[in-house]
């Protein structure tokens, strides 16, 4: 991978570590957001590199999901939510009120914490993203459903049963789904909110190489509770705590060498 | 062509070509009916032959011809020709209409008003109860006001039914109907056309009575859809109206059919709204025949459970009329059996096109 001939520039004070030099995909600019009243994202500022995986760490409640979910603008369903500072994507300001949610959404794919299919055949499942985008023609239906299965390393276990219902399938293949779902609509960025948490570790594994192959052709932002999974799959880790960014930057570096006593402490287990 | 003679005088118009035709024309058809009766009172005079029955006693009795309506020599009958009588008799009380004041005969009209109505009362309810429950669960700010709106139609479950009548009397008979002549019936004032009972109203005063369970039973297939498979389509980029078309309103079909069956039982039940919207003891026609516009929403109809009651409890003779009470009273479950069954194996065939195993 690309990742050794990354140059580390000078540390700053403002950002939580160091800038990163290869080429941004997201790039947040002091976001703050409050549920009613309480602040849960402090004043974010990083970068997200394009087709690298990038991983945010913390313990339970410190805003990893909440940011995560700002780049779908996913947090636009709760009530009360009120969001400062900017985030692009690709160049666009998606922060901007004005933004058509739904065109940020299809650019924006996201797999959930929990697998989430829904109540229809396997096809149904994936072919729902592109029929949304308009796509009628069978055909063309056909050849997307497969390539998304195929993408996701699903398509040799269901092929002979696509008209069954995705509520038959076990765990690890409902999130594969959810993921094949998810990349149908060929999105530029994939959220992943904790997608192995509820896997056991044979599945865990092979979503874990799923995402190693999707991130030549995806951006892919992973939010986890499991540092072996960040430190395993991630080409950058971040560390949230309360709130805050603490520290960002190579995965590597951040589980060596941890700049900030803090991620020390969490890495190294003693508290979190 | 009466109708059409007072439209025109409503209009202004008393004399001319058009009002001459049309009463040279009534002239000609009253002088045809004149023949027809004519022809009736000749036949009805031939039929005055009588036969005289002989019982093994000695005694005889004399019929007059017209009142016999079958005959049977049950000693002399075989096991294969009493079923054949035996079945032609059910087929008799199911599929023919009632003579002798309801108590003789079939009961035909009445299980075919009792299915409109309750098709119809479906028809109206689902929409309605399903718009309001997606509203009230999936649209609406819940607060204070979404509450009460919950409690109120909670209650409303609750209103005795004959209040509903009452409601669908003061409401859509005199309000809505009598509206409804006036706009487009007025030349057959002061007869009214839908300012009166008819099947039309029982149907929708029944819906307002089960709107409730429609409601109920929506909202809680509302509320068991995970909010993850709705966020999961939110995130591929679907609007709301697309999420819910799609995704939630497949995934809450089989609760819909669920209320729809609770409905649909308890209006087939229901008979004291109807004794005031529209059912009658005898009607003299089916709300649909061969006559345009073939669906008659505005004519009064049968209905099995005033039947019973009718047959049971205002007939001459009510010893005699005792079989038959027993008779309708089964049909009627029967009826409300099949017509759950057939919602209920649509909602399996849903249940089992959506979810297998765990969710």
């Amino acid at each position: 991978m690309a990742v050794a001939n990354v140059r580390i520039s000078v540390p700053s004070r403002e950002a939580a570590g160091p800038p990163i030099s290869e080429a941004p995909m997201v790039e947040i600019e002091h976001l703050s957001l409050w549920y009613g009243s309480k602040l849960a994202l402090k004043d974010i500022t990083m970068s997200v590199p394009k087709h690298r995986v990038t991983a945010f760490i913390g313990p339970s409640g410190c805003g990893k999901t909440t940011l995560l979910r700002c780049l779908n603008r996913m947090n636009d369903l709760v009530d009360g939510v009120r969001i400062a500072g900017t985030i692009r994507i690709g160049g666009t300001d998606v922060s901007d009120p004005a933004l058509e949610v739904t065109e940020l959404r299809k650019r924006v794919g996201m797999v959930f914490q929990k697998s989430n299919p829904f109540p229809k055949s396997i096809f149904e499942n994936v072919a729902y993203g592109p029929r949304i985008l308009g796509v009628r023609s069978r055909s063309d239906l056909d050849a997307t459903v497969e390539r998304s299965l195929r993408a996701a390393a699903l398509w040799e276990e269901v092929a002979d049963r696509l008209d069954d219902s995705a509520l038959g399938l076990s765990g690890g293949q409902q999130q594969r789904l959810c993921i094949a779902r998810a990349i149908a609509v060929e999105p530029d960025v994939l959220l992943m909110d904790e997608p192995c948490s509820a896997l056991d570790p044979i599945a865990t594994g092979r979503i874990e190489e799923l995402m190693l192959e999707l991130k030549a052709s995806y951006t892919i932002v992973i939010v986890t509770h499991n540092m072996q999974q960040a430190a395993r799959v991630s080409d950058y880790t971040g560390f949230m705590l309360l709130g805050e960014l603490v520290e960002f930057g190579l995965t590597r570096e951040l589980f060596t060498n941890p700049r900030d006593p803090r991620t020390e402490a969490y890495i190294t287990g003693r508290f979190g | 062509m009466r109708l059409r003679l007072k439209g025109l005088e409503l209009r202004g118009v008393k004399s001319g070509d058009a009002v001459d035709r049309l009463r040279r024309e009534m002239t000609a058809q009253q002088d045809r009916y004149a023949l027809h009766e004519g022809r009736v009172a000749e036949l009805r005079a031939q039929q005055r032959s009588s036969v005289v029955v002989a019982a093994d006693g000695g005694k005889q009795k004399e019929l007059p011809l017209a009142q016999v309506v079958d005959a049977y020599r049950p000693n002399a009958m075989g096991p294969v020709a009493k079923s054949l009588a035996y079945a032609g008799n059910v087929w008799e009380f199911v599929a023919d209409d009632p003579r002798e004041s309801n108590t003789e005969g079939g009961v035909f009209p009445a299980i075919f008003g009792t299915v409109m109505m309750v098709l119809i009362m479906s028809v109206v309810v689902t929409p309605l109860g399903v718009l309001a429950a997606f509203y009230l669960r999936e649209y609406a700010r819940q607060g204070p006001f979404v509450s009460a709106v919950r409690i109120a139609v909670n209650n409303l479950a609750g209103v005795p039914s004959i209040v509903f009548g009452v409601f669908g009397v003061a409401f859509f008979i005199y309000v809505v109907g009598g509206t409804l002549d006036r706009l487009f019936y007025p030349g057959a004032l002061p007869t009214p056309t839908f300012g009166t009972g008819g099947i039309l109203w029982a149907s929708l005063t029944l819906a307002l009575l089960t709107v409730p369970v429609v409601i109920v039973a929506t909202e809680e297939g509302l509320a068991a859809v995970p909010r993850g498979t709705r966020e999961a389509s939110l995130a591929l980029g679907a609007t709301k109206l697309e999420t819910t078309l799609r995704v939630v309103l497949p995934a809450v079909m089989p609760s819909i059919l669920t209320g729809l069956i609770l409905a649909m039982a308890r209006a087939a039940g229901e008979v004291a709204p109807l004794m005031i919207t529209g059912v009658v003891k005898l009607a003299p026609a089916l709300p649909i025949d061969s006559a345009w516009p073939f669906l008659h929403l505005d004519r009064k109809f049968m209905h099995l459970g005033f039947h019973i009651y009718d047959v049971g409890f205002q007939s001459p003779n009510v010893d005699a009329a005792r079989p038959m009470v027993f008779a309708t009273t089964l049909l009627l479950l029967l009826i409300v059996v099949l017509l759950n069954l057939a919602a209920m194996t649509l909602r399996n065939r849903l249940r089992r096109r959506y979810a297998t195993g765990a969710i």
